[in-house]
């Protein structure tokens, strides 16, 4: 085991040591993987978009275990890295503590908004409002009036999607019901497709016919027997439309891409010590429309879903947030 | 009747769960009562998944997927055989090699070929087993009781959950009424009873983990191409330990591990068709059913439902006496 970690140690020193030039800006992807084709992948699209755009580089690592977040931070941070980008909550606990060792070296973390710290920025996303919409549209794509959710691991992120979905699908047709299951309990959740088929199944033998994926690598098998089984599904995170062109009815988008080339390009005058949060109003989340589902969504449909962002961002109708406070008005 | 609907269906999935586990349990069997431990079902299951998955993406063929899943499978178990086979080294950390070699390997192969992130891109076609219709299943179909049982419990799988429910008694036969068995299992439990007789162990040893290879390499052909559509990362996601735990729990036993796998299927079928199992009284969390594989075996170790005895010289490089 000894010679193994020497090894291991070995070559995360490597990697990391390979690209490095001062003041590189850095991203840190979480355990999915920046190929997730979901949340870290659209993290790694917007580094990428602005590497393109200035023809900058940037330093980039995937962790392989919860014991390396506060080592990569700190690694990044002590190599001159900044600003340094952290994607996903895991981050929270080492970031807090790396940050206070770095006070000049600029931070930004996605999927947080509980810190506090003057080289902090977070970058928390509104999902439930998101959510909320393709909610609706799920309700009214519904044949049957039964829809689904398929989340990732248990965790409360992943309960705020569900608890929006829940929401508009109600809003949408008040009699739907809503099938909700997660995946797991542990990181594997986020990269086991056939458990997702599995609970697609369970789920289209329930009477679902539109299911919303939030899973990560699980939801790819979710996509792929909803293609399969001839029901409809909902990608999340990035565009997934076109994985299953035609079987996809949307794709909740939240635009981490957009959080992190704004973080990329705002470089060493990084405004820090805020919250901000991305919702509907500043086009932080969203849903996808292509020329994949361009059949799928009725005009009536978009109408609807319009109105009800126009009236999110007008306060008119509240989302609740399952984050707020560990609950769910509707099930 | 729709209660009995939702029990076929539990059982149809229980049945496609358990399929990869029963695959991985049957080659730790061979394995193991060959005398050689094996902890590198996961890493084997994990890199016949991949390959499996990319050969049949590249040439649209599944069938050369299936081969090279197996091929790449019985590569590592031979890895495993002449480090401890051969070169005597202990046979877990070899097995732990192994699978930390396929987590990583299958990754950036992956990257390295499709440059998607070490998936491979989505199968379809031909790229993937299909389900096989059984004949008169639809005609059947409004049959009470037997329709929906023959209709969708046994047809409508791939022909490798067939394969594998054929292995079962193949696997006993081979064990237990065959000459090749009688010594495959000797070897396990005295070698140096065997090599008296003038067999060689190490012939015996190699062949118990080229079978073993096979096997993982079918179940993780099954895993990629027949229950998924393509490979994604650590997509195994620890079959290859509760199939060792079902191995433990059937007593390295055939036919027992087929019941096992079934029944460890089952709850997993059931956890994921109820997330939390309202009794009335109280509430059962979805966390207990994942877990309940693993507290079987505990039991089970711990001597209550029986003593599950392994092989006696697992574990162990066998060195001749001079």
């Amino acid at each position: 085991m000894t010679l193994m970690r020497t090894f291991l140690g070995a070559a995360a020193t490597l990697a990391i040591s390979t690209a490095a030039a001062l003041a590189d800006p850095a991203v840190i992807f979480d355990l999915g993987g920046k190929f997730d084709k979901s949340f870290n992948e659209a993290a790694f699209n917007g580094a990428t978009r602005w590497a393109e755009e200035t023809g900058g580089s940037f330093l980039e690592v995937e962790i392989q275990s919860e014991a390396q977040r506060e080592q990569a931070l700190r690694r990044f941070a002590e190599r001159g890295a900044n600003p340094i980008v952290v994607t996903g909550f895991g981050y929270a606990a080492a970031l807090d503590t790396v940050s206070k060792e770095f006070p000049d070296t600029k931070f930004a973390i996605i999927d947080v908004n509980w810190l506090e710290g003057e080289n902090i920025r977070q970058i928390a996303f509104a999902e439930h409002e998101g959510s909320y919409l393709v909610g609706m549209l799920a309700a009214m794509a519904s044949k049957s009036g039964t829809v689904g959710f398929i989340g990732g691991m248990d965790i409360p992120l992943i309960s705020k999607f569900a608890c929006g979905y829940a929401q508009g699908a109600k809003a949408a047709n008040p009699d739907a019901t809503v099938i909700q299951n997660m995946t797991g309990t542990t990181p594997a959740a986020w990269n086991d497709p056939v458990k997702g088929g599995e609970l697609t199944r369970a789920q289209i033998s329930q009477g679902a016919d539109v299911i919303f994926a939030a899973a990560g690598g699980t939801g790819l098998g979710v996509l792929q027997t909803a293609a399969d089984e001839g029901v409809l599904s909902i990608g999340v995170d990035s565009n997934q439309n076109h994985l299953h062109s035609g079987s996809v009815l949307t794709s909740m988008l939240k635009r981490v891409d957009n959080a992190v080339y704004d973080v990329f390009s705002a470089a060493e005058e990084l405004e820090t010590g805020v919250t901000l949060s991305m919702g509907l109003s500043n086009a932080g989340v969203g849903f996808s429309l292509d020329e994949h589902n361009d059949a799928l969504i009725t005009a009536e449909m978009r109408t609807a879903v319009e109105a009800a962002s126009a009236k999110i961002i007008a306060g008119e109708i509240t989302v609740h947030d399952y984050m707020s406070d560990e609950s769910c008005p509707v099930n | 009747m729709e209660f009995f609907d939702t029990i076929i269906q539990i059982s149809d999935s229980a049945v496609r769960l358990a399929i990869p586990l029963l695959l991985a349990c049957l080659a730790g069997l061979f394995s193991e009562r060959g005398g050689i431990f094996d902890i590198g079902l996961e890493g084997k299951m994990l890199a016949a998944a991949f390959l499996s998955a990319a050969v049949a993406a590249a040439t649209g063929n599944v069938w050369l997927g299936l081969a090279s899943g197996i091929g790449i499978s019985v590569f590592l178990g031979l890895i495993h055989g002449v480090a401890s086979i051969t070169f005597r080294g202990d046979q877990l950390i070899s097995g732990v090699a192994i699978n930390f070699l396929a987590a990583g390997l299958t990754v950036v192969i992956g990257q390295a070929w499709f440059g998607l992130g070490g998936r491979t891109p989505p199968l379809s076609g031909s790229g993937r087993f299909a389900n096989l219709e059984w004949p008169v299943a639809d005609a059947l179909q409004d049959v009470p009781v037997v329709g929906p049982i023959y209709a969708e419990l046994i047809s409508g799988h791939t022909v490798l959950v067939y394969v594998a429910l054929l292995i079962v008694p193949l696997s006993w036969y081979v064990l237990f009424r065959t000459r090749f068995g009688l010594r495959l299992r000797a070897v396990g439990e005295n070698p140096g009873a065997v090599d008296t007789a003038g067999i060689s162990v190490v012939r015996l040893r190699y062949s118990a983990v080229i079978i073993c290879g096979v096997l993982c390499g079918l179940a993780g052909a099954y895993l990629s191409t027949g229950l998924a559509a393509g490979f994604v990362k650590d997509m195994s996601a620890g079959r290859g330990f509760i199939a060792l735990a079902a191995l433990i729990f059937a007593k390295w036993r055939p036919v027992q591990a087929l019941i096992a796998c079934l029944l460890f299927g089952f709850l997993e079928a059931i956890a994921n068709r109820y997330q939390s199992i309202d009794t009335g009284a109280f509430e059962i969390p979805v966390q207990f059913m994942q877990a309940l594989p693993y507290i079987l075996t505990v039991v089970i170790l711990a001597g209550f439902i029986g003593k599950a005895i392994p092989p006696k010289a697992g574990g162990e490089a066998y060195v001749k006496e001079r």
